[in-house]
């Protein structure tokens, strides 16, 4: 109890400190646009469900900004999962695809921004799917194909580093092990490999999960957005609502640092061999 | 007598990173009879185990052939098992899904492979720590569970890479006490690698000296010490000090 108490101190002394100093700068500055007070950006929190400069509750952006992310990691781990794995598992499948893989992944997502829009223009799930006119259609009509892409990258890349890493590691004596007990090449692949590198595949999706989150912002600036964290930032800016623009950095945040602690408890509760094998 | 394991003329040749031509083995000759405990002992750096692992078709032979029951034999199969020096759990399975691996993979039904698995869990004295994971076992007994979970797969062969080579020495001589037990209650061609003298001694039925650079044999010797061997046992030390003097010169 007292050992959780003290963890819980130490880890509150800096954001304590920098909400300090935020505040005396905010008192010094006297400009709510170069940096609104905390009880400005606080102000905006209580009053989340209010509609900010016409883009709706900060729940609803936040939503949106979800399912944006979302779709974009889950097409980007479907690919980059299975991908990783075959290139750790097979030398040929990495020396084919891993210079490749390599040029591509110094490229930051946002760079990707013009060409994405280029091909694919305005598209979005709603003409994915050839949706009807109607509520339907103008919500799914948030989510372009371009944005989708753009988050994709970001989580893809770490995500077969991670994997195709997790892979190569395992230990070649549980490899040969399981080899001089009869296993197939599938039990191999199946039941060696791919639990062994499990620690490493929740890692990366964690990063990648990470990373994707944060293209939100680059992603939501993208022409045709007109809801989500990223595009309430964008536009806040250009009305030079600086308090709501920091609302939006600690929603990202906040958002952020919540799905990472998610993938922290599943790896904590199915993964702790790994950290305490030697 | 009907020989289990054949080897013939086995080589094996590495190539080091600037393509120099490493032997690692050099025309080994080998015939381990049905239900010998062949030793095999050498420097650290002689090739015995990629002897081993050669038997056990981990690796291919430059040249020369392998035969278990007089046929060729080159994949690993249930019927040759092998003991790793350490670590060869799998860390994400308990102790009782480890001995039962080998049966998973055969496709043996869940029921009937925990039940040869708790059998073999009570066989090696650890009845209480099924539910355990390898990390939460000590050396000893990770190794304990390794014999068992190859002779839980009842192999023909078992090949131990010095199974015992990373215990200290008190649990080293239980353990080697343990494995003759074992051996004599299931008969088992058992060809054991370990470079300590003492432990070749007191284990083997027969003893494989081999020699490196290139890795050959050097010398073989019988050992006819009835069981169990006292190391008292005046003839004991006189071997060991012989093969001790024999390994120098290796």
């Amino acid at each position: 109890m007292q050992k959780t108490f003290n963890k819980l101190i130490l880890s509150l002394i800096l954001p304590a400190l920098l909400l300090i100093v935020w505040q005396l700068s905010a008192w010094q500055a006297q400009n709510a646009t170069v940096l609104p007070t905390i009880g400005r950006v606080l102000e905006n929190f209580i009053h989340a469900t209010d509609n900010f400069i016409g883009l709706g509750s900060i729940p609803r952006n936040i939503g949106v900004s979800l399912i944006r992310v979302l779709s974009g990691y889950t097409v980007g781990v479907l690919i980059a999962v299975p991908l990783g794995v075959l290139m750790g598992y097979s030398k040929t499948i990495q020396q084919i695809f891993e210079t490749f893989v390599n040029i591509f992944r110094p490229i930051p997502p946002l760079a990707w921004q013009p060409l994405a829009l280029a091909i694919f223009g305005m598209a979005s799930i709603a003409t994915l799917f050839n949706m009807p006119f109607g509520q339907q259609y103008v919500f799914w009509g948030n989510f372009k194909i371009a944005m989708v892409f753009l988050i994709g990258m970001g989580s893809f890349f770490p995500v077969v580093a991670n994997v195709m890493f997790g892979v190569q590691s395992v230990r070649q004596t549980l490899i040969d092990s399981a080899r001089v007990l009869g296993a197939s090449e599938k039990d191999i692949f199946f039941k060696i490999l791919i639990p062994a590198a499990a620690p490493s595949i929740i890692n990366g999706l964690r990063v990648g999960l990470a990373i994707g989150w944060a293209c939100l912002v680059g992603a939501e600036m993208l022409p045709g957005s007109v809801a989500g964290v990223g595009y309430l930032i964008t536009h806040a800016y250009e009305l030079a609502r600086t308090d709501l623009v920091i609302t939006g950095m600690i929603c990202i945040g906040g958002v952020g640092a919540l799905l990472d602690s998610i993938f922290r408890i599943i790896a904590n509760k199915y993964f702790s061999w790994e950290s305490k094998t030697r | 007598m009907k020989e289990t394991i054949l080897v013939e003329h086995l080589e094996k040749v590495f190539y080091s990173q600037n393509d120099m031509e490493i032997i690692a083995l050099t025309d080994m000759n080998l015939r381990v009879p049905e239900n010998e405990f062949l030793c095999i002992l050498g420097p650290s750096g002689c090739g015995k185990s990629t002897l081993l692992r050669i038997i056990a078709g981990l690796e291919k032979a430059s040249s020369g052939r392998v035969f278990y029951n007089g046929r060729e034999h080159t994949k690993p199969c249930r019927e040759i098992g092998m003991v790793f020096q350490s670590y060869s759990l799998m860390p994400w399975l308990n102790v009782l899904d480890n001995i039962a691996l080998g049966l998973e993979f055969a496709g043996v039904s869940k029921p009937e492979r925990m039940a040869i698995a708790r059998e073999y869990l009570d066989m090696i004295g650890m009845s209480n720590f099924g539910k355990a994971f390898p990390y939460e076992l000590s050396g000893g007994m990770q190794q304990r569970v390794a014999i068992a979970r190859a002779l839980a797969n009842n192999p023909d062969v078992l090949l131990m890479d010095e199974p015992f080579g990373a215990l200290d020495a008190y649990t080293r001589i239980i353990m080697q006490k343990e494995l003759l037990r074992i051996w004599e209650q299931r008969k088992k061609t058992i060809i054991f690698v370990t470079h300590s003298v003492d432990e070749a001694v007191y284990l083997a039925d027969r003893i494989i000296l081999m020699s490196g650079n290139p890795g050959r044999i050097k010398k073989e010797i019988a050992i006819t010490i009835p069981r169990v061997r006292e190391r008292s046992n005046p003839r004991y030390g006189e071997l060991t000090s012989e093969l001790l003097a024999l390994l120098e010169g290796a």
